[in-house]
């Protein structure tokens, strides 16, 4: 198990590294310039050369890329052009409101997701079961900013149950991680749907039923347990799908995260930012998979992690 | 420019001349009805990058910095006439090469020690040495020792005396009419170092001036609180107890949330897809405010690739764009434009017609320049709305007359890359259109027409240089009254003989809409303050 973990984690510094230095090189090869965004249009080539030099953005890729490199070792993300500020403040500042975003997100879509499944897998068939079915696959394929500014204007605008974006308490909260989360409900009602009809069918739920007990008793204790835990594991992964619908339902809806902070940083090829969000991102995901594949032997103790 | 002219009737008595400040200061009027208290809320889309005067140069931090910090010079209200601000009053050598300013007595910062000269100084020594990166630093060229600062061969400006406390002594190298204009620019505000040294380079989160405001909370990527200096130098104002920005919001939510009484003024406008609704409105219609602003929208084409490098070429593209059509597109908000200048900036020329939209003068055109077949050509644009929308219509325009235009639809920095690298024949300038930095004819010439700006990464995105036009600006630069009328005729002189080679299709100049939630009151010209975008937040309040 520590052998694996080990292993594990010796391939996300990989991983990471490997992502740091595509970004790099592809923000370097970019035909926009960044220090032409600093310097302003009225600035005069002797500044912009200046500033170029002060940067160091006139060394050669491999210069930059190891001076990067060696900053990261030691901590040090770099300071944004355009803010002047730590790039490590700017998204530990950001950090939190994105994360709880993500939690809320999750929480959306298991709710929605786990129990439109389990009713579907008990009306299997029926007219009900494939309206969710459909419902699902609709989920699943609208983009987050439609389903973010139909929700932003039925429930905030014309109904005003939730304030127009925002954020600080809880109802604030709540319009962003449907939009979030209602792709991830999708698929996690299709993976309920079908696990629990697994479940259903298996022997020790007809024992169950056959020695008598309610028909909601047995779903609840018995079948639901197990038909979940499948699909715990996937949480891990939506950490992934999540990041990159971060960018536009943080727009949408005002959510003052690391979506926001790349989006305008890419805008003004503001490469710190645009690295240390990256950065950030990827670890999100491989650690995200890593919990995932961790969980899996305890929820199902047939596989071993080697 | 009612003061410039002033002293100039005056200089021909005097030998050098001083005017008190309180000669000068007939400037606003206080609003009666004005009631000092209250908080308002205005959103944002972007974040503000930094409240560093040396450093801020984006649509959201231009008027915030200017509500934290102030200059030597500053305009009157809801208009582009300058008046003296921590100065109380100057003094120009008759041959206009030295200005001595005497400075505002008991001005304290908001740290609550007294300005003084040598702040001045510091400030001015700031802005232009290189390690400060600030985009502002070539408008202060005209200061003696700028060059030397420039190459970091010196640490401060020579031109720049500290005579004593209250008195500070600029000796400019060259004649410079733009000069009262730049110490009123934000780069020009006064700063104190032991606050700057304190914080380094995240001065510009802790921004600590002489202004009408002062920074109360800032938390990062959500709001911007400002709190009424008690202390302001100038009596009455700011008559707002607070003002808070919240960023991050986009411009449609902004503006459904103003529609529910949440925000006061949304800071980036009216969203256009959003416009015609709010103008069909009548109550809504009656809070918005319509001014001009000194922004024109152009095609550049570029003179140094063919087929562009043509005159005759470049005439015709200019008769064959259907500028008034461009116009409805945007749903009128704009107005055609035939020259560089928009019709608000002294020097405009009234009389000028530019070049008529004519498509079958401009198809003969291309035919005796010898492409009676057209020729195909490449617009770039910004990618976001209405750009992309434009582009099509000149595409149109252009395909009328036989020129088949691919558009290249790109991100802001591409753009720009590509029009300072000479490699974009033709580029439709919406989305980074020149607004003006302050209000005078020369900042329409420099970096956009004149050879200054042609060079490899330039904002001369046409690659135009002609020497002689040229020289007539910096004759015309050389006058020491910004508003003397010989000045400005030359300046129109200059904008017609670029005309007359046609590296620019000047197509129209924006106007401003700005709404506002009914409680905010003051005089409309305060809501398209031509120089505090998008609102003078020292003179506006609120009505309940």
């Amino acid at each position: 198990m520590l052998a694996y973990l080990a292993r594990r984690l010796i391939q996300a510094a990989l991983i990471l590294l490997g992502v740091s230095f595509i970004t790099f090189f592809l923000l370097y090869v970019l035909p926009a310039d960044p220090v032409r965004q600093i310097a302003g249009r009225s600035a005069t080539a002797q500044t912009v050369e200046n500033i170029r030099h002060q940067l160091g953005l006139d060394q050669p890729f491999v210069v930059q890329y190891w001076r990067y490199l060696v900053g990261l070792v030691q901590g040090d993300m770099g300071r944004s052009y355009l803010q002047k500020t730590d790039v490590a403040t700017l998204i530990m500042a950001r950090l939190p409101a994105t994360l709880l975003l993500m939690l809320g997100a999750i929480v959306a879509e298991l709710v929605i997701g786990l129990t439109l499944g389990i009713i579907a897998a008990i009306r299997r068939g029926g007219a009900l079961d494939q309206t969710l079915m459909i419902t699902s696959f609709v989920a699943v394929s609208a983009p987050q900013f439609v389903v973010g500014l139909l929700l932003l204007y039925v429930f905030a605008v014309k109904l005003s149950w939730f304030p127009i974006g925002g954020y600080g308490s809880f109802s604030n909260l709540v319009l962003p991680a449907l939009t979030l989360g209602i792709m991830g409900s999708g698929w996690y009602s299709r993976m309920m749907r079908s696990s629990m009809i697994d479940v259903l069918r298996s022997d020790y739920i007809r024992t169950a039923r056959a020695k008598g007990l309610r028909r909601s008793r047995v779903l609840v204790l018995h079948a639901m347990p197990n038909a979940i835990l499948p699909i715990i594991a996937m949480i891990g992964i939506d950490i992934g799908i999540f990041m990159s619908g971060i960018v536009v339902v943080e727009s949408v809806f005002g959510w003052p995260g690391i979506g926001q902070l790349a989006w305008q940083a890419i805008q003004r090829v503001d490469i710190p930012i645009i690295m240390g969000v990256t950065l950030v991102s990827a670890c999100a995901i491989v650690l995200g998979n890593l919990i995932a594949d961790m969980i899996t032997p305890f929820i199902d103790p047939r596989i071993k992690l080697r | 420019m009612s003061l410039m002219k002033t002293m100039l009737t005056t200089s021909a008595l005097a030998v050098s001349l001083s005017f008190a400040g309180a000669a000068l200061a007939q400037d606003y009027q206080p609003d009666p009805n004005a009631k000092p208290g209250g908080n308002i809320i205005i959103t944002y889309k972007d974040d503000v990058a930094t409240l560093d005067p040396a450093i801020g140069y984006d649509w959201q931090n231009w008027s915030m910095i200017k509500s934290l910090f102030d200059g030597l010079m500053d305009y009157v209200p809801g208009t582009t006439e300058l008046r003296p601000g921590l100065a109380d009053s100057y003094d120009v050598s008759d041959d206009g090469m030295t200005f001595i300013f005497h400075l505002r007595p008991g001005v304290t910062f908001h740290n609550g020690r007294e300005m003084t000269a040598e702040d001045v100084k510091y400030s001015l020594d700031r802005v232009t040495n290189p390690v400060t990166q600030s985009p502002g630093a070539g408008f202060f060229a005209s200061i003696m020792g700028y060059d030397a600062m420039a190459d970091g061969s010196a640490s401060e400006l020579s031109g720049v005396e500290v005579v004593d406390p209250a008195t500070v002594k600029i000796t400019l190298s060259r004649r410079d009419a733009t000069f009262l204009h730049v110490m009123a620019l934000n780069f020009a505000s006064i700063v104190p170092k032991e606050a700057v040294e304190e914080w380094g380079t995240d001065f510009g989160k802790h921004p600590v001036g002489t202004g009408a405001y002062k920074l109360a909370n800032w938390t990062i990527g959500q709001q911007l609180v400002f709190a009424k200096n008690t202390e302001y130098w100038r009596a009455g104002v700011p008559y707002l107890d607070q003002i808070t920005f919240e960023v991050g919001q986009e411009p449609i939510v902004a503006l459904l949330r103003l529609q529910k009484g949440e925000v006061d003024v949304p800071g980036d406008g009216i969203p256009p897809a959003k416009f015609e609704e709010v103008m069909s409105n009548p109550a809504e219609k009656a809070r918005v405010v319509e001014g001009g602003q000194l922004q024109t929208g152009y095609i550049t084409l570029n003179v140094k690739t063919p087929p562009f490098d043509n005159l005759k070429v470049r005439e015709a593209v200019n008769m064959a764009i259907n500028k008034q059509r461009i116009t409805q597109m945007i749903n009128g908000r704009a107005i055609p434009a035939n020259q560089p200048l928009p019709p608000t900036m002294p020097g405009y020329s009234k009389d000028y017609k530019g070049y008529a939209f004519d498509a079958d003068a401009a198809k003969a055109l291309l035919a005796e320049a010898g492409f009676a077949d057209g020729f195909s050509t490449e617009l770039y644009v910004m990618n976001t709305d209405p750009n992309p929308r434009i582009a099509q219509a000149i595409q149109q325009d252009l395909k009328a007359i036989g020129v088949s235009a691919d558009i290249k639809s790109l991100a802001q920095a591409n753009v720009i890359e590509a029009g300072g690298a000479g490699k974009a024949p033709m580029i439709w300038s919406g989305g980074m259109a020149w607004i003006a930095d302050f209000p005078d004819p020369s900042n329409f010439y420099g970096p956009i027409l004149g050879c200054a700006g042609a060079g490899e990464g330039g904002w001369n995105w046409s690659k135009f240089c002609d020497p002689e036009i040229d020289a007539e600006a910096t004759k015309a630069d050389s006058y020491t009254d910004p508003a003397n009328p010989e000045r400005l005729a030359m300046w129109s002189d200059v904008y017609e003989k670029v005309m007359e080679q046609a590296p620019w299709v000047p197509v129209f100049n924006e106007q401003r809409y700005t709404m506002k939630s009914e409680r905010m009151g003051g005089d409309d010209s305060l809501y398209v303050d031509p120089v505090s975008i998008p609102v003078n937040y020292d003179y506006v309040y609120v009505t309940k």
